[in-house]
């Protein structure tokens, strides 16, 4: 009996150093200047952190970490209002019409935006959003809205009527019952999608690289992508750059994981 | 309660009711908003590209003409549309059979209770959070011909190093291998949950009837968890269908058309051809793939979990 418990322990181990390589790989590349031919396996020799400057300085990714956080921020706001918003009503008053519009909201789920993109290139050209993060913007809130008024509609659905009646009876109007009453108890479902669209606009590449072509409006995976390809021998660069990146997202998720966890996963129940 | 009192209550929710009907239209004002983003950018552009696929359009010019249905017949001649379709499919179904295969092995393993649970799982879990395009990039160091991390280890071994990521007949599954290890750690979470919900009776019971531990497995374990296993493979086959970031940072889609999928395919034909036109019309392909196929599994796989 122990000794199977140790092989166990030991195998997990042994699963997250093999999990772990491709990070350690990441660090050990970033520390490396340009002529350091040794082998990516070995730790770096000294601490070198010219790689850090020079992707700062030549991916611009002062003012792409400005951009990322600015349309993360407004991004994950307005999805958390707009879809609060919208689940009430579709939560509370489940008229035939409104059932209709909550599967509407939801099904646009199975659209994976890459599939309209030539049309909606198109519009956002003629609109005049390319470059501009507010078209972006609008893009993601758009992109991030069926799984959140999926998540938000399940948990009204769960608050008990009771206490919509209660307020009313109280003399309370509809709105300012759900500003003031309901959406402080959407608390623990506003962090999941809070986490879960903070990810996916942080991270995006596929939208981005579309409609954020100009240097000044390049978020951090654009910046990154298009250093890439000037500098393909440089990876010390590409790999500083990297790590600079996804810093913010892995500080937060290292203090937060049972959040991010829970909440990344029940994004996923969408399916 | 008395009944005076529930007759007063009965009396303010008949009233309240009668009020509710009225405000009710009201109400959905509420969700305008986001109903007027998704017609605006959801289902205008969606109807647009279906236009836009039967028009030899070239992506910026102000006059296009119709073809009707050269675009679709031009898909059938393509000579690289196998190939192209192939890809698509071996990034979603089989990064879905390796991320089920080994997440289900993972939770099985940390479903035990252990000192380094914990520890591991946020290890597992740790690439779900980063950007796909970045992760690319770091198994790009792993793979890459020069000084790459895998050749170091394979020049101990023979002279010559790979150049796996320009192998037509490698860099497929290579793909495929860093989507399913960004992702497994959510199918594990999910079937770390699935396995929670099983009552420890149930194997009581079949321990009890003599049922060794694969028979456990087989008629305990997996009906109790179709429910996860419909979630993660309806999941990860739309993830793997539409997969984009990684393939660019890896490949680029190369060599020629050798690791293209159909999203990375309709982006070179929109940007880089110049063919708006058939490149709407490759997404019209991709949207019904992704749907026929996701919809299919998840038909299948509800029937079998209330048959199970």
């Amino acid at each position: 009996m122990k000794k199977s418990k140790k092989a166990l322990l030991l195998l997990t181990m042994v699963i997250s150093i093999i999990h772990l390589i491709p990070f350690y790989l990441l660090i050990t590349v970033s520390f490396k200047p340009v002529d350091d031919t040794s082998s990516k396996w070995l730790p770096p020799a000294t601490l070198y952190l010219d790689n850090f400057i020079n992707a700062w300085k030549e991916a611009n990714l002062g003012q792409a970490f400005v951009n990322n956080i600015l349309i993360t921020a407004i991004s994950v706001l307005l999805v958390v209002f707009l879809g609060a918003c919208a689940s009430y009503p579709l939560a509370r008053y489940k008229t035939r019409f409104n059932r209709f519009m909550f599967v509407f909201f939801i099904s646009a789920m199975i659209v994976p935006p890459l599939t309209i993109l030539v049309p909606l290139y198109k519009f956002i050209v003629d609109i005049g959003g390319l470059n501009q993060p507010w078209a972006i913007i609008l893009l993601h809130v758009t992109f991030n809205l069926p799984i959140t008024i999926f998540l938000f509609t399940g948990f009204i659905n769960t608050i008990p009527r009771e206490l919509d009646e209660a307020a009313m009876i109280d003399g309370m109007s509809r709105f300012s019952l759900f500003f003031r009453i309901i959406m402080p108890l959407l608390k623990p479902v506003t962090v999941t999608v809070m986490i879960l669209t903070g990810v996916n606009v942080w991270n995006d590449y596929q939208f981005s690289v579309f409609f954020l072509q100009s240097s000044e409006s390049h978020t951090l995976t654009v910046a990154l992508s298009s250093f890439f390809s000037q500098y393909v021998n440089n990876v010390g660069w590409v790999a500083a750059g990297s790590l600079l990146s996804s810093l913010p997202i892995i500080i937060l998720y290292l203090f937060l994981q049972k959040y991010f966890i829970s909440g990344l996963s029940s994004g996923a129940v969408k399916g | 309660m008395d009944t005076e009192v529930r007759t007063q209550i009965q009396f303010v929710k008949k009233g309240l009711r009668r009020k509710k009907i009225s405000s009710t239209v009201w109400l959905n004002v509420m969700y305008l908003p986001a109903l007027l983003l998704f017609i605006v950018f959801i289902f205008y552009p969606f109807f647009k590209g279906l236009q836009i696929s039967f028009t030899n359009w070239d992506g910026f010019s102000q006059t296009y003409d119709w073809i009707g249905l050269d675009n679709y017949k031009r898909m059938l001649h393509d000579p690289n549309i196998g190939t192209i379709i192939k890809n698509t499919l071996i990034y979603g179904i089989g990064s879905t059979l390796f991320q089920n295969i080994i997440g289900l092995a993972y939770a099985l393993l940390l479903n035990r209770e252990m000192k380094t649970r914990g520890i591991t799982r946020t290890i597992i879990y740790l690439p779900v959070i980063i950007s796909p395009l970045i992760m690319g990039y770091i198994w790009y160091f792993f793979f890459q011909y020069d000084g790459g991390a895998l050749n170091d280890i394979i020049l101990l071994f023979r002279n010559t190093p790979l150049n796996i990521l320009a192998d037509p007949q490698w860099n497929v599954w290579i793909i495929m291998f860093v989507n399913t290890y960004q992702y497994l750690g959510i199918a594990m979470v999910i079937y770390l949950a699935g396995l929670q919900t099983i009552p420890r009776d149930f194997y009581e019971a079949a321990q009890i009837d003599g049922a060794s531990s694969w028979q456990r497995f087989k008629h305990v374990t997996l009906p109790m968890l179709m429910p996860s296993i419909t979630i993660n493979i309806v999941l990860n086959l739309v993830g793997g269908l539409k997969l984009f970031d990684v393939i660019i940072s890896l490949t680029k889609g190369g060599p020629g058309y050798a690791s293209q999928s159909l999203s990375t395919v309709m982006y070179k034909y929109y940007f880089a051809s110049m063919d708006a036109g058939y490149a709407a019309a490759l997404g019209n392909l991709m949207f019904v793939l992704i749907s026929v196929i996701s919809i299919t599994a998840l038909i299948y796989l509800r029937r079998k979990e209330i048959a199970g």
